[in-house]
């Protein structure tokens, strides 16, 4: 009795602290964005985004994202492929390649193309005199972004179709499937949740990059800013409705983005045992 | 049937694996990891040698760097350890408590892995600013955080908090409560069920969430630069230091500090991996007896 009691009074100690931390370490920061954007009302806020430079903005993060997203994909695939199928030597580095963008630092991850292309890097002044521009340029900017985002799509992929063998995808080359016929009729719809989930997972991270694009971009409001660095240089302009009201639009897009991937995520939780035997019958 | 033979003939490209597509793969594959991680890990790594050994040592006797890691390190460290208790009360309370708008709590756990850091850091600016809503009666009982070290815990502690939540979750879910009844029944005190039975189990998640929330929060930029203040020697963290050397055209100091960064942060995970081994090992062996 007396620690049942106990108990229940713990318990209620314990949910009380829980709304206290998502209260105020999950729910207050989202709010004051939503109040600091809306400070002067809805239509100066919309206002701000109509500016030349905020447009010019949304459009590059829009491309590096979808840049990004294509060739990580396409790359992710074929790794996650690799790594799954087949077992060679100096398998294992190829593994640890992969997850080392996720433990660097975002602004290290932004150096090191400054290193290769910027003025003092290795090519810098060749591709000056070429005059091709990477650094302080779009390029530089989708590099940094692909390195950042360059893990999700075959980690989310590689524990899945590992799992899943490699028997199917026999089946299919002895019934005379050519490679790209197993890995878009058999290989890709088996996986076909996690390699949405991985997709979203770039997305999301590419758009809100900050740290890597930061280094590599220089800053050119209306040509090399992307939303997370517009939101930056507006908010140390002191024009807090345009910053926020900018970080909120970045904020539910990358928010859509997680929350779409935790649905397909729920969905290919339940899933994966009827693919298999479907694909194994097939 | 003569498709498919030559297909696996031109496809084949080691003995006994009759799978296509190998060689393919492979050389894709190692052109874009060599391309995208290898080549600008290399330059990493050679860079700060480049110009002698000279700009390097010069680097290792820059106090301003020292103090920019040790602030790095030490917020991060905090952070991570601050958000241990926050993020087992949070699991306990999403997998035991049958939490009222449980869902919801759970969705707000993952907010900070949603919202870009430019963003987090902003609003956590002026959430703990001198006008702000906590900022405000927080200053009124003389603790300030935004502009100083504080603040940079305050971001990270953010930031980290998933790690934490989502480690332990999992495996509070496999443990049983029958266990803790268990305990509860022989006479132990909820202080001891929880540190004699639940916490010896969660050990080793605990650790692998704090050293994720640690690793993050090292090399962390975005959710901090804005609240740190970013005074030399008292808020200014090693990736800031980074991007200050770089805008003084100091490629190599800049590169100096990456690299002490990396390689001091790697250091720091191999103690935190070999910490996991060693309380999973224990956790075992304590089973055992």
């Amino acid at each position: 009795m007396n620690a049942a009691g106990d108990n229940s009074m713990i318990r209620w100690g314990l949910v009380i602290a829980t709304y206290l931390i998502v209260g105020l370490m999950l729910v207050l920061p989202p709010v004051v964005v939503l109040s600091e954007a809306l400070r002067e009302g809805i239509g100066p806020a919309v206002a701000t985004l109509a500016d030349p430079d905020a447009v010019s903005a949304f459009r590059l993060t829009l491309e590096m994202t979808i840049a990004s997203v294509i060739f990580n994909t396409i790359f992710g695939v074929l790794a996650a492929w690799l790594i799954s199928k087949y077992r060679f030597p100096l398998r294992g580095l190829l593994v640890a390649l992969i997850e080392i963008p996720i433990s660097i630092s975002p602004v290290v991850a932004g150096l090191v193309w400054l290193l290769l292309f910027g003025t003092q890097g290795w090519w810098g002044t060749a591709l000056e005199r070429m005059h091709i521009a990477v650094a302080f340029a779009p390029p530089g900017i989708l590099l940094a972004t692909i390195f950042v985002t360059f893990p999700y799509v075959a980690r989310t992929l590689l524990p899945l179709m590992e799992q899943q063998g490699r028997d199917v995808e026999e089946a299919a080359m002895l019934l005379g499937a050519s490679f790209w016929q197993i890995l878009f009729y058999v290989t890709l719809p088996n996986a076909r949740w996690a390699l949405l989930s991985g997709i979203l997972l770039t997305t999301a991270r590419a758009m809100g990059e900050f740290g890597a694009v930061s280094v590599v971009s220089g800053h050119i409001p209306g040509l090399t800013e992307t939303m997370p660095l517009h939101i930056e240089t507006l908010y140390n302009g002191y024009q807090s409705v345009a910053a926020f009201t900018m970080a909120a639009l970045l904020a539910i897009m990358a928010m859509a983005t997680v929350w779409l991937r935790s649905v397909f995520e729920a969905r290919a939780l339940r899933l994966p045992e009827p693919d298999v035997q479907e694909g194994g019958r097939a | 049937m003569l498709k498919p033979v030559h297909a696996l003939r031109v496809a084949w490209p080691r003995p006994g694996d009759p799978l296509p597509g190998f060689r393919f793969a492979l050389i894709t594959t190692v052109f874009w990891i060599g391309l995208i991680v290898a080549l600008p890990l290399t330059a990493l790594i050679i860079r700060p040698w480049q110009e002698g050994t000279g700009a390097m040592v010069a680097a290792m006797q820059d106090s301003r760097m020292f103090a920019a890691l040790r602030i790095s390190f030490t917020t991060a460290f905090l952070a991570a350890l601050l958000d241990v208790p926050l993020g087992i009360i949070l699991a306990w309370s999403l997998v035991r408590a049958h939490l009222p708008g449980r869902r919801v709590v759970d969705a707000l756990i993952d907010l900070p892995f949603a919202i870009p850091t430019a963003v987090t850091g902003i609003t956590l600016a002026t959430l703990y600013g001198p006008q702000g809503w906590l900022g405000a009666p927080l200053k009124y009982l003389g603790i300030s955080v935004a502009y100083t070290a504080t603040g940079i815990v305050v971001a990270l502690m953010f930031v980290g908090l998933p790690f934490i939540v989502r480690s332990v979750e999992p495996v509070l879910r496999e443990f049983p409560p029958e266990l803790e009844e268990a305990a509860g029944l022989l006479g132990a005190r909820p202080w001891q069920i929880l540190t004699r039975v639940a916490l010896p189990t969660l050990m080793p998640a605990i650790v692998s969430g704090f050293g994720l929330a640690f690793a993050r929060g090292i090399g962390e930029y975005g959710s901090v630069i804005f609240i740190a203040g970013n005074q030399p020697f008292r808020s200014e963290i090693a990736p800031l230091l980074i991007v200050v050397r770089l805008q003084e055209f100091d490629y190599a100091g800049a590169t100096s500090i990456a690299f002490v960064l990396l390689v001091a942060s790697s250091v720091c995970l191999a103690g935190v991996a070999w910490l996991r081994r060693r309380v999973a090992r224990g956790l075992i062996a304590g089973a055992d007896s």
